[in-house]
């Protein structure tokens, strides 16, 4: 970015400092913003750890925020550009219908839970249940997953470039888990599965969009659901 | 002299009866346990063990007809900017579209409009059919989380986190392939075909401490508009209303075991869970112990049939009720009408509990498009909403006989119990006594 633009996008900035300033007139005034305004950028300065910040979200704004926060940050994010430049409490990004949420730190547990859509990237580690029952988000995770990560996952992407904790892909429905590094023990129903061409390509796309430069497709693993949980039947039952 | 062993009946065995015998066949045959809908079957105290005193000497009745017995109830006043306002306290509980037809969940919206109450998804989003037709709509927030999103959120009228329901405490939802349409497996992001399990702890909060948080970020989301309940099965009901009330509800919503499920193992509908008689009291002792009865409202559901139920629960200290069965009732569900189709499912009317199968004859728990179109919502929904204004009409009748002109008037003081068991739940006295077990007066 060069001083020009970064100049020009600081004036137009609207910086709400959650020291002084309570988090209900930072939510309000995100839901505020109208379809087609130009007043679409947000800086929010010392979080310290609060919660609920930027949810609700359902424009294409673009939020900073300067620090850690705690739950729940961006939740049902539908279409809003929300960077946390520190690391992120549980539930970040829950439900994201749209949009882009990046964790410059670590994420606690459910990173992404049930999230429908859009683009969750975790440039540290995310710990348990990170996209816990996902329906159709993208999540890209530059460090390591603990364990039950995408439990009864049932849509969308999860890329891991560290290892993933105990029991991936737990009862998995039709998620689909890319791992480069080791994965400690699969869940039930989840299986290694090929790496075919079009896998190739799709996670190419995936590490892009999600700017990780330097790493190989083919350097991952894929895991999905063998199906055989899906239609219940008595002699699964030491499955569970 | 001869001796002739005179004829002894073949007796059966009251632990091994003719149903349980049929069950160890059933089990031993197939291999699977019984899946089932609607709540519990066997018999429990209930408010048909509790009786009005009505008015005497020392307390005048109100005229009938005549004299105002208000029924309305404001829920979620706590907190919300947008409380909700109905006219009867008799709500529509939370059944899916999904469990059930469209046809059917238009009819509940309609009756439930006429009659000035809500009505509540369920279990697989909120459809667009009963949004229009539902002039107050509860939208619930599930463990599974199918078909959430901010959109319905916002353009609900209040929102119920669930945390359990009354007939399987502790167990999550199922839907089986049977009633997996493709409009359903859409809503839901699953495969068609496939058996849905919904979660049965939510995937995001684990305790009281994180549902306060989550409860702030629904408010957050909403802006703090929306009346927020939480839902819980009847298991520890003194301690999960008082947890709900510190985790910030607005409204507590507490289903005992009676309360009907779309689908679930008759093993944990039959054993899982206390009677709605039992969980009233703790709820209200909860709710009074922190200041909050009447701040924080209390709904209770699971066998309410009549307005003696409605009345007799909100005596004993709950603001609302809500059903769920006796509305699908109201509507068509189990009508000797199709008793000749009951017959060829090896059922009965009044019995039918498959509604996991999706074969219903009265096209009210299935997504057969062709066994839907036999309910036609604007009947029914008229039917729910008559059936609504007797249940509303009969508690105005009991209140007015003990001379309360609200049906909020009423209290434990205008009760008495049938048996010993009624009277220590409702901790109301055995009638004709001033004995309350457990609380002294013998």
């Amino acid at each position: 970015m060069n001083v020009s633009v970064q100049r020009e996008s600081l004036e137009a900035m609207r910086v709400f400092d959650l020291a002084t300033t309570p988090l209900r007139e930072l939510n309000s005034a995100l839901h505020a913003i109208a379809p087609g305004t130009n007043d679409t950028n947000f800086e929010v300065v010392n979080p310290r750890g609060s919660h609920s910040v930027a949810v609700g979200i359902d424009q294409p704004v673009t939020v900073d925020v300067r620090g850690s926060v705690g739950y729940y940050c961006a939740g049902m994010n539908d279409g809003g550009s929300v960077t946390v430049h520190g690391s992120a409490g549980p539930g970040i990004a829950e439900n994201m219908m749209s949009g882009t949420v990046v964790i410059e730190g670590d994420a606690s547990q459910y990173a992404g839970a049930t999230g429908r859509g859009g683009l969750l990237v975790i440039k540290g580690n995310a710990a348990s249940r990170c996209g816990i029952s996902m329906k159709g988000i993208d999540i890209v995770v530059h460090g390591n997953i603990g364990h039950m990560s995408a439990f009864m996952g049932q849509s969308g992407h999860l890329v891991v470039l560290g290892n993933a904790g105990d029991a991936l892909g737990d009862s998995l429905y039709e998620a689909k888990l890319f791992v480069r590094g080791e994965v400690k023990s699969l869940g039930a129903d989840c299986v290694e599965k090929e790496m075919k061409p079009k896998h190739i390509k799709l996670l190419a796309e995936l590490l892009e969009k999600a700017g990780v430069t330097g790493v190989a497709p083919e350097e991952f693993k894929r895991y999905g659901s063998s199906r055989k949980l899906y239609n219940f039947n008595i002699d699964n039952a030491d499955a569970y | 002299m001869s001796y002739h062993n005179p004829y002894t009946p073949p007796r059966k065995s009251a632990t091994f009866d003719d149903y349980t015998l049929a069950e160890i066949r059933r089990a031993a045959a197939t291999g699977i346990y019984d899946i089932r809908g609607a709540g519990t079957k066997r018999k429990v105290p209930h408010f048909d063990d509790l009786l009005f005193l009505g008015a005497s000497i020392s307390r005048y009745p109100l005229e009938g007809y005549r004299e105002k017995c208000d029924t309305s109830v404001v829920l979620g006043s706590r907190f919300a900017k947008k409380p909700i306002v109905l006219k009867t306290p008799i709500t529509i509980a939370g059944m899916s579209f999904g469990a059930l037809s469209g046809n059917a969940k238009e009819a509940l919206g309609r009756g439930a409009t006429i009659a000035g109450t809500s009505t509540t998804t369920g279990d697989g989003g909120m459809t667009d059919e009963e949004r229009v037709h539902s002039q107050t709509l509860v939208y619930q927030y599930l463990p599974s989380r199918y078909g959430m999103n901010p959109k319905d959120l916002r353009r609900a009228d209040a929102i119920e986190v669930v945390v359990g329901q009354g007939a399987k405490p502790g167990g999550g939802g199922m839907l089986l392939g049977q009633k997996i349409s493709d409009r359903v497996a859409n809503m839901r992001n699953l495969p068609k075909g496939i058996d849905q399990r919904s979660a049965c702890r939510h995937p995001d909060w684990t305790g009281p401490d994180d549902l306060e948080i989550k409860i702030m970020e629904l408010r957050e989301i909403t802006d703090w508009e929306k009346p927020i309940y939480v839902k819980v099965g009847g298991a520890r009901p003194y301690y999960d209303t008082a947890l709900a009330v510190k985790a910030g509800a607005d409204v507590v919503v507490l289903d005992g075991m009676q309360g009907g499920t779309a689908a679930t193992q008759d093993v944990f509908i039959e054993n899982v869970g206390m009677p709605t008689l039992a969980c009233i009291r703790p709820a209200v002792q909860a709710l009074q112990d922190l200041g909050m009865h009447r701040k924080v409202q209390l709904i209770i559901s699971g066998g309410i049939r009549s307005g003696a139920d409605v009345a007799k629960a909100l005596a004993l200290g709950a603001d609302a009720v809500a059903i769920g069965t006796a509305a699908l009732v109201a509507i068509g569900d189990n009508d000797p009408h199709w008793e000749e189709e009951y017959q060829k499912l090896g059922t009965t009317a009044g019995a039918y509990d498959d509604w996991h199968e999706g074969k219903d004859p009265a096209g009210i728990t299935t997504q057969d498009p062709e066994l839907a179109k036999r309910l036609d919502p604007i009947v029914a929904g008229r039917r729910l909403a008559n059936y609504l204004k007797v249940m509303t009409l009969e508690a105005q009748t009991i209140a007015r006989a003990c001379g309360k002109n609200h049906l909020h008037n009423l209290e434990p003081e205008d009760l008495v119990a049938l048996t010993i068991e009624a009277s220590a739940m409702a901790q109301v006295p055995l009638a004709g006594t001033s004995w309350i077990p457990g609380k002294g007066g013998f």
